[in-house]
């Protein structure tokens, strides 16, 4: 460990390149926040916050090892470019991470402030139950009195305090002549309330101050839990986002800046390097190179570019750098207008009603028409105000829904985190139960089920020379087809030709001399070859036709195994992509899927979606690109992995975080078993009414009756929900 | 029976003690990171003087 801690000051060009101010108002101090994924130990925190407080420039560094974050305060001219390869010289990876996009996660106010409310309840329920104890074993007359009254001195204070969520929720409901949970939940506070405070008035023997403090208190825990499982998601694919840090390139009289894709305008002129992605729509002015357009159309081969054409946000570009000139920036580019098609699909998903709320439409009205026909019973019979409002509130106080409020929260909340822990973020609330009910899977091509990276798929057709050819060609250029070939060609240990002259001309290939011949290697017109329908190289090497090198895309690990365990349960299994007949034929025929669809566009994607839902299909729709987006909303259910655009990510309520694609055939499975604990856990909680509802329409229940059924059948739901693990 | 004039008074301040002590606890963010908090007790970086 004193051997990690002494690791030499790393030298940082970057940092020295940075104007040291001596002297500078706080307000110019920027934020800077680094996504620390190698972190573990207390060695690595101390290393990492060593390292960049000699940087100067750098003001306060903080390593926050739960989150694997490290957020920095520094002078204004420092930038995390210059960060991250000090940090990558003491060995540990880092990326940037836009604080625009992280502010939620930082001040998490709505969080305190549930946990600060259920101490409070807590601690008063643990004081009144104490003081009820003591009444219950036997205390009489004075002592009785006294204790209810200070009972009712803690509670009162301590309920409106707390069950504030409750109050808001149950107003806002009735606001609107609704009903919800939290409706019979605050009638139940209330009346007790009030009924104890008038037999303590009366020195009678029953009040209910502890009954009422420890529904809050449960209450309050489950709303906890489903509050932490949501933050939990919900940071996780804030910094999902946030690993995009949305910066371009703008040209200024031939000066670059580096700018925020937010201020970029109308006519601007972007610089967007190879491997970069166009920040807007528009139209190119110089340069020359090739597009990868899977994100958005699914479409496999790269297209070719030059100057006039036009280009959207999200297309990749492969090799040459390219200028181009905005034509609609932010809200107005083709991206954006995706949105559009989201917001129609997705109004037909609100009209899921999970099973909570199922479960309250039933509950909540039964539940006030049993209290209150056991008032009207007790009052006509007895005649008597007093003894019918005690058995009123003691109905609505056993029935009050302490499990029901558990019996979801707790089984969300241990499903979610055994998904995470395989690799799953549950995003939205009802995405498990959702996810339960599906029978038919539509799966997206490029990008899912595949890699969205190309495999040379006939290396033994070729020759040794025009391998070894090929191979220096191909070390010669970073676009994905060269990088592929050239992995294909070392693995099958092929060592490069000894070429002169290399050069690589973006947007059709490279070219250099072998043998005092010219030889290429490149598309398929540049070289004299007629282009086939498949992803293709073609090398020329000056005599004889060119020889062309196929490739398709390679599976993603687990698409298989997933493809498999779903046809295994019984469910459809449907391909939908936007690539090309040839393509998508072939990888269905190898996945063994019989239903599918090529060359589909985002609408009719989504068409498709529809047509199935309305044949009472429940549709999951794993996809990545842009053109998945509306489809994506339109399913019952939807997933996309890590790697997808961000508003797909966006779009759907589940995101897969590692490459691998088997957790979705087990998270189904998950989703099942968590529903059908779901469920019984409300049999569960039924059960216990069902037998304590009666003692209290017959007058029989005691606040010590009461306390008991309300602590065993919440404790006994937790712990049914606990199963799952 | 007169003993219940000191205890429960007593009782409920030392409660209310911890709970004033979890709410400050909560109110200075020390529930941001627990992982890293818990190691970082072991480091014997800052032993000698306070972190400037």
């Amino acid at each position: 460990m004193t051997a990690q801690l002494t690791t030499g000051t790393a030298a940082c060009p970057g940092c020295l390149a940075a104007p040291a101010e001596p002297a500078r108002p706080m307000s110019e101090d920027v934020q800077i926040a680094l996504s620390l994924p190698g972190i573990h130990c207390s060695a690595c925190i101390a290393t990492v916050e060593r390292e960049l407080n000699a940087c100067p420039g750098v003001e306060d560094a903080r390593v926050n090892l739960t989150l694997k974050r490290a957020m920095i305060k520094a002078a204004a001219g420092v930038r995390a470019a210059d960060l991250i390869p000090v940090l990558g010289q003491a060995g540990f990876e880092a990326h940037e991470l836009d604080t625009g996009a992280l502010s939620a996660t930082q001040t998490d106010k709505a969080g305190r402030d549930l946990l600060m409310r259920l101490a409070v309840a807590g601690f008063a329920s643990m004081n009144v139950m104490l003081l009820s104890v003591s009444v219950w074993s036997g205390a009489t007359d004075a002592t009785r009195d006294m204790f209810h009254w200070i009972s009712a001195a803690i509670a009162l204070p301590a309920i409106a305090f707390s069950a504030q969520p409750f109050f808001i929720n149950a107003w806002s409901a009735l606001r609107v002549r609704r009903l919800n949970m939290d409706v019979p939940i605050v009638l139940a506070i209330l009346l007790a309330l009030a009924t104890s405070l008038w037999e303590t008035a009366l020195s009678g023997a029953h009040a209910y101050f502890d009954a009422a403090l420890t529904l809050t208190f449960f209450l309050l825990a489950g709303r906890y839990l489903d509050y932490r499982t949501r933050a939990a998601a919900r940071s996780a694919a804030e910094e999902l986002t946030a690993l995009e840090v949305p910066r371009a390139i703008r040209v200024i009289d031939g000066r670059e800046h580096e700018v925020a894709v937010g201020s970029l305008a109308v006519g601007d002129h972007v610089l967007v390097r190879p491997g970069g992605r166009m920040p807007v729509d528009g139209q190119i002015i110089s340069g020359q190179s090739e597009l990868d357009r899977s994100l958005l159309t699914g479409e496999t081969v790269p297209v070719f570019a030059e100057t006039g054409q036009t280009v959207s946000a999200g297309e990749v570009n492969l090799t040459g750098p390219l200028t181009i000139r905005a034509t609609a920036v932010g809200t107005d580019t083709s991206l954006h207008r995706m949105a559009d098609l989201v917001a129609v699909a997705e109004s037909g998903r609100s009209r899921y009603t999970s099973l909570a709320d199922k479960a309250a439409k039933l509950y909540a009205p039964g539940v006030h028409i049993l209290s209150a026909l056991s008032f009207v019973g007790w009052y006509i019979y007895s005649g008597d105000m007093r003894t019918a409002l005690n058995i009123a509130a003691a109905v609505l106080i056993i029935t009050c829904p302490c499990a029901l409020g558990l019996a979801v929260p707790a089984v969300t909340t241990a499903a979610s985190g055994r998904l995470f822990r395989k690799g799953m973020l549950i995003k939205h609330a009802t995405a498990l139960e959702r996810l339960a009910e599906v029978d038919t899977v539509v799966f997206d091509k490029t990008g899912t089920l595949t890699e969205g990276t190309p495999e040379l798929v006939n290396l033994k057709d070729q020759t040794p020379s025009d391998l070894a050819i090929a191979l220096a060609l191909a070390d010669g250029s970073s676009h994905p087809l060269s990088v592929s070939l050239a992995r294909a060609a070392r693995d099958a240990g092929v060592r490069p030709a000894t070429i002169s002259n290399l050069v690589e001309v973006p947007g059709f290939g490279t070219e250099a001399t072998f043998d005092g011949q010219r030889v290429r290697l490149g598309r398929a017109a540049w070289v004299g070859a007629e282009g086939g329908s498949g992803t293709s190289a073609w090398l020329a090497t000056g005599d004889g036709a060119p020889t062309g090198f196929h490739f398709a895309d390679s599976l993603r690990p687990g698409a298989a195994a997933a493809v498999e365990a779903f046809h295994r349960a019984g469910k459809t299994v449907v391909l939908l992509s936007g690539d090309t007949q040839g393509a998508v034929e072939e990888l269905a025929g190898k996945l063994g899927i019989r239903d599918w669809v090529a060359e589909a566009l985002p609408q009719e994607k989504a068409g498709k979606i529809r047509a199935l839902t309305e044949q009472g299909r429940r549709v999951l729709m794993v996809g990545d690109g842009l053109n998945d987006t509306a489809a994506l909303a339109a399913a019952h259910v939807s997933i996309s992995p890590a790697t997808a655009l961000d508003a797909a990510r966006v779009a759907s309520d589940i995101v897969l975080l590692g490459n691998d694609l088997a957790p979705i055939a087990e998270a189904c499975k998950t989703a099942e078993k968590a529903t059908r604990r779901i469920r019984e856990n409300f049999r569960i909680a039924t059960i216990y009414n069902v037998i304590a509802v009666p003692l209290a329409v017959a007058g029989l229940a005691t606040p010590l009756i009461a306390a008991l059924a309300m602590s065993t059948s919440s404790i006994t739901v937790s712990l049914n929900a606990l199963r799952l693990r | 029976m007169e003993v219940l004039a000191y205890l429960i008074p007593i009782s409920l301040f030392l409660g209310g003690v911890g709970l004033v002590a979890f709410i400050y606890t909560v109110r200075s963010n020390q529930y941001d990171d627990p992982e890293g908090d818990s190691r970082r007790i072991l480091s014997d970086e800052w032993d000698d003087r306070p972190k400037p």
